[in-house]
């Protein structure tokens, strides 16, 4: 995937692993499953309103807590196409990058992208566009060796292709 | 080429470089792959992809049902025997049926498999904590523990550090949850963010091994990479009654490392502290602490069931009884702590109190089972996160505390410290 666009949800400082998938859920690996689920502890409404290819932006250390990769899955799984935050949680950050969920460091868009804005993601470039406000930011790009990774959609692709 | 930092060092021994710096993309060798049964059955689907099949070294991968087990439910049952199968399939030599199961970052140290210079992944975010024992060691997700599994090494950015100079000595009641729920009311939940924390100084040979595996375990709540201690005589002693018969290598950082930042704590100056909901950051001291009315008690987990937190909660309770209408749930961590703790009549003093003890389960810390709380419910607790719906119920709140507030409180009914019995 070269690129992303979708409506912006947004959210806050410190969404952790808990409100992305409750541990009551844990007991099952099922994609849609899980995503049926997702947020549910912090936005009831989301799964009901987001739709394929729909953005998360949310501010400072998105992820943190547990190290569940069942929080990532849920939310790929429930159709959200990038994740912009000013900073990750490094387990969720890995995890991300493991399973082939785009994700995106912009601490300037993180904080200005409004809620129900039209965003697009360029993940070639990390450029940011806020078609809604009509403004740009550039997200930090991820090193060669995390950009394979990503290429190759995934950490099992990129091992088997070594 | 400025030193390194003690992390930094273990890592540059188990990627064959001489020397590496913060930043740095490397890929290191593992000396231990560690799975539980939530996060486990993701990554053994995961291995069914692998062009190479097996497991790189069977000796070397741990494997402990502890979240949902004795299994409390179909779908938990069906998870525990995806794991049990996989163990089974691929002869992995430390996979824990119940019986011989512990909360795995208890049972991991106790039965010797994490010592001083190794490099370890977890699949559990808690695996920081056997940077009590010199380890460098950090929680990953299940793919990385499915690659872990596979090829026996990992990727990792080299973290920078932040540098922790413990000094004095822990006054009564006091204890290492005290420390790091201070540290992290201090720096914040981000505060250690991709970053180690390294803690020294004259101090930390005050702290009993069971502090020092309290404080490792949380430095992930401060946002952490790892949190290490250094290895010296109560960590040696420690190894020669759990790891008689493995070697293992002593790493110390350099003098001239290079720290994102440096605090000094002076032990004898902090108190008991507690996080109010919903963050481990919101630390208060009791000096600031109105009247909290409770309905539960859970001592235990990961970050507070070993036998110094059992011994301490039970010289509370010894005598006492637990308030009428309050819940108060002690779970020893591992067989052996359960065992130890009915050697010492510990069991026995918390029944008699009205409280009720365990087998070994993650369950309540996260809102498995075993301690659920309903809407509007409190709880303190000796567990390691306070979010919202951690415990139950999305409006139910959760107080972190050490295991002598936690008994003191089920006493009371109210968050109380022990000088207030």
């Amino acid at each position: 995937m070269k690129e992303a666009r979708g409506t912006v949800f947004k959210f806050g400082d410190n969404v952790d692993t808990d409100v992305i998938i409750p541990a009551r859920y844990l007991n099952t690996t099922d994609h849609a499953e899980l995503a049926a689920h997702c947020m549910e502890d912090i936005d009831k409404s989301f799964i009901k309103n987001v739709k394929k290819g729909d953005i998360i932006v949310a501010n400072k250390n998105f992820g943190c807590g547990s190290s569940r990769e069942h929080a990532p899955i849920a939310i790929k799984a429930a159709g959200v196409s990038c994740v912009i935050a000013e900073t990750f949680a490094r387990i969720f950050y890995r995890n991300s990058i493991n399973i082939g969920l785009p994700i995106v460091e912009c601490e300037e868009a993180a904080k200005e992208i409004n809620a129900g804005d039209i965003v697009k993601i360029d993940f070639d470039t990390g450029v940011i566009v806020d078609e809604t406000t009509g403004k740009y930011y550039q997200g930090q790009a991820f090193p060669p060796f995390m950009q394979k990774i990503i290429d190759c959609e995934g950490l099992v692709n990129y091992i088997n292709a070594k | 080429m400025a030193g390194m930092t003690m992390s930094q060092k273990i890592l540059a021994a188990h990627a064959g470089l001489s020397e590496v710096k913060a930043g740095q993309l490397i890929e290191a060798d593992l000396d231990l792959v560690l799975g539980n049964d939530i996060t486990s059955p993701v990554a053994i689907k995961e291995m069914e992809k692998f062009n190479s099949k097996g497991v790189f070294n069977k000796d070397k991968i741990a494997l402990v049902p502890d979240h949902f087990v004795p299994n409390k439910d179909i779908k938990s049952a069906e998870n525990c025997k995806c794991v049990r199968e996989f163990a089974k399939r691929n002869s992995i030599t430390n996979y824990f049926e119940v019986g011989q199961m512990g909360i795995e970052h208890a049972l991991l140290p106790e039965k010797g498999l994490t010592v001083p210079g190794d490099l370890i992944i977890g699949a559990d975010s808690h695996t920081c904590t056997y940077g009590a024992l010199g380890a460098f060691s950090t929680g990953v997700g299940s793919t990385d523990m499915a690659a872990g599994m596979a090829t026996g090494k990992a990727w990792f950015k080299v973290p920078s550090a932040i540098k922790f100079n413990l000094t004095g000595k822990l006054n009564e009641y006091v204890s290492g949850k005290d420390v790091i729920l201070h540290i992290i009311g201090m720096i914040g939940v981000d505060g250690a963010l991709y970053k180690s924390m390294e803690f020294t100084g004259e101090g930390v040979k005050e702290l009993s091994m069971d502090d020092r595996f309290t404080i490792a375990n949380m430095a992930i709540e401060a946002g952490g990479k790892n949190g290490i201690f250094p290895v010296d005589e109560k960590a040696i002693e420690y190894l020669k009654e759990h790891a008689p018969n493995k070697e293992y290598k002593i790493f110390e950082a350099d003098p001239d490392a290079v720290y994102d930042e440096e605090y000094t704590i002076d032990l004898s100056t902090l108190k008991s502290t507690v996080a109010f909901p919903h963050l481990p950051e919101n630390t208060h001291t009791f000096d600031e602490i109105d009247d909290i009315k409770i309905d539960q008690v859970v001592i235990g987990s990961c970050t507070n069931g070993r036998i110094d937190d059992i011994r301490m909660a039970a010289k509370i309770l010894k005598g006492r009884k637990v308030a009428e209408g309050i819940r108060c749930i002690i779970i020893p961590a591992t067989q052996a702590i359960y065992l130890q703790a009915m050697e010492e009549g510990l069991l026995k003093t918390f029944v008699e109190a009205g409280a009720v003890v365990s087998t070994p389960t993650c369950g309540p810390c996260l809102g498995g089972y075993m301690g659920i709380l309903a809407s509007g419910e409190r709880c303190v607790s000796t567990t390691n996160r306070n979010f919202v719906g951690r415990m139950g119920a999305t409006d139910s709140e959760i107080y972190l505390a050490s295991p002598a507030v936690a008994a003191a409180s089920a006493v009371t009914g109210k968050l109380s410290q022990p000088s207030e019995l």
